[in-house]
């Protein structure tokens, strides 16, 4: 009566979503962790707030104004357009960018506090060793943030793992397209099939405590004895 | 870059400090720029090399690398400097070659000019066991002198050093030293070097400008500089003195003695290691001195110079005065007790002999050199 090719869909999904989502949130989240940074702007403090905010709002909040933009009306419905279809709402693509918003400064702040943590110092004496900016940049301060970067990733993969409200408001259930563990989890109580949903609630819970130990030995082996 | 020089002017306001410094320095031989803590000279050193900007200009040997007029400021990475900062910051993600290879690679293709082999320079600083090692498994004196490579290795065409010493205990400083006097021996590149130890500046420069609260109040060669009686806020009171040139005329071995003729006066110093002939150069406090109005008998000290005091200043509210003493060359600075002077009855004019308790050799003199 157990179903695996129905209960993996929804792993593979899930895995699928945090892994783009990290990447992407790499790719953006490290200039602006870096802008957040290094900048004397005025406005700094208001961006942070506004990366860090899904940290505070609920996450139907967040999925309302998600579902907004991206159904036919909002920008998310313009971008659609552009390749046929009506709206970015219920799609894997519109999970994608809810993902990267709700998950956003899980990465932003570890990545930002490691840029923080080693100073003016190494990139002026890059400076002074001939190292133009872009240089100084990939070849001393994102190996000296290395372990915000790791701390990032893993954090943005599992809480984007774990995320349900905004799935919910913008994602909906749709087999192989959006439904999600913690959405397949919800539906499979709703529909009283207890044993698929302890399976499935099992394996988070063995997949978070994992991840949480690992990373905490993790930080430990690197911020360890090299200085 | 013959006859050609480092001029420097900054102006401007640095959180609750004002800078107004304006100098030019020789484009060879160590320049220091000395000073009590808080004097400004770690930022005039950093507005050299682009880290921090003041209105001002700056040229080195020529070129232009600021100059507010007509909007020139050239950026960090394209300034062709040295730095060797107070803590070695070596990169602690690199190893010892990694460190010292990062300036030499990117300056080669920035094309930089009288590249230095890596052997060589590790050869000049005695790093070669430390290579493959990690910044973090270094001493502070190892790693300051792979900073100190580093630095040398990015092909500069000026080496700025900010207190390079002065993390240091003892024991690494001494070990460092004679590593910058032969930088300064075998590259003929021109060293600008912060301090506020005097002992280090005699040592280590020929020229020196002195600091004091953001201004520049003296400039000169050190001798020069040093026998100056009216730079005591700048130069600090304990540690006034000067520096003579003698010539070494023999050593007497079996009592660790070096016989020195100091401009035609027979001096004795503890033995020195350089031949009979060669020039010296010495420093002698001014707390070392003392001075008598009749050739002493019947004491310790062994150096009894001959002389015409040239100038006498009192110091009001204490109960020293310092005074100069015309040794028929060179001027010794002596710091005696306004009663001495008024008791000896000693004004400008006066003959007296100097009692030199202690002279510290600094090192053998360079050519060139002036005595």
């Amino acid at each position: 009566m157990l179903d695996f090719t129905e209960l993996w869909s929804p792993i593979r999904l899930t895995i699928e979503l945090a892994a783009i989502t990290t990447l992407a949130l790499l790719v953006i989240g490290t200039p602006i962790a870096w802008w957040l940074a290094r900048s004397k702007s005025r406005f700094k403090e208001i961006v942070a707030t506004v990366v860090a905010l899904p940290l505070v709002l609920p996450p139907t909040v967040l999925g309302f104004y998600l579902l907004v933009a991206l159904g036919p009306d909002g920008p998310g419905g313009a971008i659609a357009g552009l390749y046929g279809a009506r709206s970015l709402a219920f799609t894997f693509e519109g999970l994608v960018i809810g993902s990267v918003f709700y998950s956003m400064p899980f990465v932003v702040q570890p990545i930002r506090n490691a840029f923080e943590a080693f100073g003016e110092r190494p990139l002026e004496v890059a400076a002074t060793l001939r190292a133009s900016p872009w240089d100084t940049f990939w070849s001393v301060a994102v190996p000296l943030a290395r372990p915000g970067f790791m701390t990032g990733a893993v954090l943005g993969f599992a809480h984007t793992v774990g995320e349900f409200g905004v799935v919910l408001m913008i994602g909906g259930n749709i087999p192989g397209e959006t439904r999600v563990l913690s959405v397949a989890i919800y539906d499979y109580v709703e529909t009283l099939q207890w044993t698929q949903a302890h399976i499935l609630a099992g394996g988070m819970l063995v997949f978070s405590f994992a991840v949480i130990l690992g990373m905490t030995l993790l930080q430990k082996r690197l911020s360890g004895p090299s200085e | 870059m013959n006859g050609a020089t480092i001029d420097a002017a900054f102006t401007g306001r640095l959180g609750a400090f004002q800078l107004d410094v304006a100098f030019t320095a020789p484009t060879r031989g160590i320049t220091a720029i000395f000073g009590q803590s808080g004097c400004g000279k770690t930022s005039v050193l950093r507005c050299i090399a682009g880290l921090t900007r003041l209105p001002g200009r700056l040229s080195v040997g020529g070129d232009v690398w600021q100059d507010d007029a007509s909007g020139v400021f050239r950026k960090p990475f394209r300034r062709p400097v040295g730095y060797v900062f107070q803590e070695a910051s070596l990169f602690p993600h690199l190893s010892v070659a990694g460190n010292l290879t990062y300036g030499a690679k990117r300056a080669t293709r920035r094309g930089g000019a009288n590249g230095l082999a890596v052997d060589d320079v590790v050869d000049l600083l005695g790093i070669a066991p430390l290579l493959n090692r990690s910044p973090a498994a270094l001493s502070g004196g190892e790693r300051q002198r792979v900073a100190i490579g580093r630095a040398l290795l990015s092909r500069p065409s000026l080496l700025l050093m900010d207190e390079p010493l002065a993390a240091l205990d003892r024991f690494a400083k001494d070990e460092i030293l004679p590593y910058l006097e032969a930088i300064q021996d075998s590259l003929a590149m021109p060293v600008l070097y912060v301090s506020h130890d005097i002992s280090e500046v005699a040592r280590l420069a020929a020229h020196m400008i002195v600091l004091n609260k953001g201004r520049k109040v003296a400039e000169g060669e050190v001798g020069q500089v040093l026998q100056r009686l009216d730079l005591h806020p700048a130069t600090g009171r304990f540690e006034a003195g000067v520096i003579v040139t003698a010539r070494v005329i023999g050593h007497d071995d079996a009592i660790k003695i070096t016989h020195a003729d100091l401009y035609g006066q027979k001096i004795d110093i503890p033995l020195v290691d350089a031949e009979p002939g060669h020039e010296i150069r010495l420093r002698v406090r001014a707390r070392d001195v003392s001075l008598a109005t009749d050739r002493p008998r019947g004491i310790s000290i062994r150096n009894v110079i001959a002389g015409t005091i040239t100038e006498i200043n009192e110091e009001p509210d204490t109960a020293y005065a310092e005074t100069l003493v015309d040794i028929g060359g060179a001027k010794l600075r002596a710091r005696i007790t306004r009663a001495s002077v008024n008791d000896l009855d000693l004004s400008p004019g006066s003959p007296v002999y100097a009692l030199v308790k202690s002279i510290t050799f600094d090192r053998r003199a360079f050519a060139g050199e002036t005595r």
